[in-house]
């Protein structure tokens, strides 16, 4: 075991997981946590909390998932490399398992002009794969990125990274996801899939480097509920490709909501049957609610208690 | 309004404006008073710099005479003279002077009587204009 | 070459409020190739400077000089003697070519009159391009020569970001993904392996921006 998590024993167990997303609130208000723990907890093994997603300011990913802890629900902390450099991120590690965080998701983080603080100085000391690095390093290693003398204490992470199968160029995918097994990463979690074929496409390319047998893969789903919520996505994460046959069925339907979670759930179950994925990760836009609802009907509910 | 006569500077190039000119002599039609030809071999050879310093120096407006956009002989003169009005221009604006002091006016060897118009037209609004504030 | 921009002419004439004879100084290198700030340009400030000065009933002396580069010692010397006669200096070289002549002048003040932008490369007539960041450690070999320090907003070292599309980046659709010109050029030249290496984090303390003010001394070229 790497880092004991309960995402780590359902992942190890063969066991599909299930994990979803906590966003912190834009301020201190503690009951935006508190709201969004409790309407997941029990439905998913492990929760994403973000990190300052889309560069919007937000209480920080640390200090949300170790009130997650508290909280009795078990977090993925995230940590983006725009906003700080190794020193911060170390330091951070560090304070994360210390308050009892076992599983992080490196990324590099959408570029900080997408947000609320445009003129803020970049930072992207590491990019993602480096951050891969220097996270493995602390915890297999003992040591520093780059450094002799060992660190006091113990770093125990599952880590996580992510991939993007429709970014381009799209031969590159299999390439980029084998640099980061390479760098350490236990497990993946793709952007969100809504175009299956081209996903199958990627998966094959996937199975074909062995990849899926070295890394745990997790496939992100997101209900569509509204017209909203697809400009939503296609901004948060701006290479996300919604097909039109999908916007067309969402937007046409007597009511969008419902059209949404059936859409989310035969996605799940299409899911299911393609070989080499390991669990699904669930996010919702703010729509929290839902999640229940969509892992009950996908016949993920209950989770399983290790 | 001043009653005043403005100096003009007219750039005329070899190929439309000096020509238009000579028709407008052959015609018989007037220029405004106080108008200073300055002959060019194309409206390509004015620089930025002429344009300015000719304000600079005591014009109260200038005008260039070039060939109609797809008829320069030398290709791109003209288009090359537009850009440079676009910079003179740019500057006019942002030191709070009138950028209608420096304009182009396109046309063809035997438009006497277009260049005298426009000549006229420039004058009466310089008129309105009042002096260059910039003269030195 | 650095490339730069000329400030607005009206935060020019704050600066310069105070004085009424001045030296506009400009450069015969990297500003005159991208035409903030070469002979022509020197003219055409001083023009409109005079002409604005005069709308206001305030007339200033402008004085005009184009060194053939501002940043080296010999060529601001030369200006000792015009230097003399002025109360001020405009210098529309780049940020360097400023600090030269006040290394040199330290009894008049010297104002900047372009914004020192990036250095870069002429793409056509009149669009200049950010090609490199002067990082100290350069990468292009493991790149195909093209620079993702400069050319990635992330300045990634390991792929493209999720955020690539069609060769473009997230931020800028006029801006190529470095990483998409990196990956088509590595696969032209049959080096697309360079792709799978782990380029490691970049010494930015030691060898590049954050180390400091940088230094180079050639000894053997201290006579």
């Amino acid at each position: 075991m790497k880092a004991g998590s309960n995402l780590e024993k359902v992942l190890e167990k063969g066991l599909f997981a299930v994990t979803g997303e906590l966003g912190p609130p834009e301020g201190n208000d503690v009951s935006v946590v508190k709201r969004k723990a409790d309407l997941l907890r029990g439905y998913v093994d492990a929760v994403n909390v973000t990190d300052n997603q889309t560069a919007i300011v937000r209480m920080s990913s640390l200090a949300a998932s170790a009130l997650v802890v508290q909280m009795g629900l078990e977090p993925i902390m995230h940590m983006v490399t725009r906003d700080r450099n190794r020193i911060a991120i170390q330091s951070d590690i560090f304070g994360a398992t210390a308050l009892g965080i076992k599983n992080m998701l490196c990324m590099s983080g959408v570029h900080h002009t997408f947000g609320n603080q445009v003129d803020a100085k970049n930072v992207h000391d590491l990019d993602s794969i480096q951050l891969i690095d220097c996270v493995r390093t602390l915890r297999d290693q003992g040591t520093l990125l780059g450094g002799d003398e060992k660190i006091e204490g113990k770093v125990d992470l599952l880590i996580g990274a992510v991939m993007n199968p429709f970014a381009d160029p799209f031969e590159f995918q299999a390439v980029r996801l084998a640099k980061k097994i390479r760098a350490g990463a236990d497990f993946i979690q793709t952007y969100p899939i809504y175009d299956m074929e081209r996903f199958k496409e990627w998966m094959k390319m996937v199975r074909d480097r062995g990849l899926d047998k070295k890394v745990y893969i997790l496939v992100t789903l997101c209900p569509l509920g509204s017209e909203e919520m697809i400009h939503c996505m296609e901004k948060d994460f701006p290479r996300t490709a919604v097909p039109d046959e999908i916007v067309n069925r969402i937007v046409k339907s007597e009511n969008s909501a419902i059209e949404g979670v059936k859409l989310c759930v035969d996605q799940i179950r299409e899911i299911r049957e393609i070989e080499g994925i390991h669990g699904i990760h669930l996010i919702n836009m703010g729509w929290t609610e839902i999640t229940r609802q969509i892992i009950e009907m996908g016949g993920l509910f209950p989770r399983p208690k290790i | 309004m001043l009653d005043f006569d403005p100096k003009i500077i007219a750039f005329c190039c070899d190929q439309s404006g000096y020509p238009a000119a000579d028709t407008a002599g052959t015609l018989k039609l007037k220029l405004p008073k106080n108008v200073e030809i300055v002959r060019v071999p194309c409206a390509g050879c004015i620089e930025t710099i002429y344009l300015l310093k000719a304000l600079e120096k005591g014009a109260d407006g200038v005008l260039v005479f070039a060939c109609y956009e797809e008829n320069c002989q030398f290709l791109r003169g003209n288009l090359r003279a537009k850009g440079r009005l676009s910079y003179a221009h740019r500057m006019l604006e942002k030191i709070g002077l009138e950028k209608e002091r420096i304009e182009i006016c396109h046309l063809a060897t035997n438009s006497g009587a277009k260049l005298v118009e426009t000549l006229r037209r420039k004058s009466e609004q310089l008129k309105k204009m009042g002096p260059n504030p910039g003269k030195l | 070459m650095i490339k730069a921009e000329q400030k607005p002419i009206d935060e020019i004439l704050k600066y310069l409020n105070p004085y009424n004879k001045i030296l506009l100084s400009g450069c015969g290198a990297c500003v005159t190739v991208c035409h903030a700030g070469g002979e022509k340009e020197v003219e055409l400030l001083a023009s409109g400077l005079r002409m604005a000065r005069q709308k206001i009933g305030k007339k200033i002396e402008v004085l005009e000089i184009t060194p053939a580069r501002q940043c080296e010692p010999e060529f601001a010397l030369e200006m000792s003697e015009t230097i003399e006669k002025v109360e001020a200096v405009l210098s529309i070289s780049c940020g360097v070519g400023v600090q030269t002549l006040v290394r040199h002048f330290q009894k008049i003040p010297i104002f900047p009159g372009v914004n020192t932008s990036f250095l870069g490369e002429t793409i056509t007539h009149g669009v200049w391009e950010e090609r490199c960041q002067a990082c100290g450690n350069c990468v292009l070999e493991k790149t195909g020569g093209i620079c993702p320090i400069s050319r990635c907003a992330k300045q990634l070292l390991n792929g493209p970001c999720g955020g690539s599309s069609k060769g473009k980046c997230e931020i800028k659709k006029e801006a190529d993904c470095a990483w998409q010109l990196i990956y088509d050029r590595l696969k032209t030249l049959n080096q697309l392996y360079r792709m799978e290496e782990i380029i490691p984090a970049k010494r930015w303390g030691v060898e590049s921006r954050d180390s400091g003010l940088r230094r180079i001394i050639r000894e053997d070229l201290k006579v």
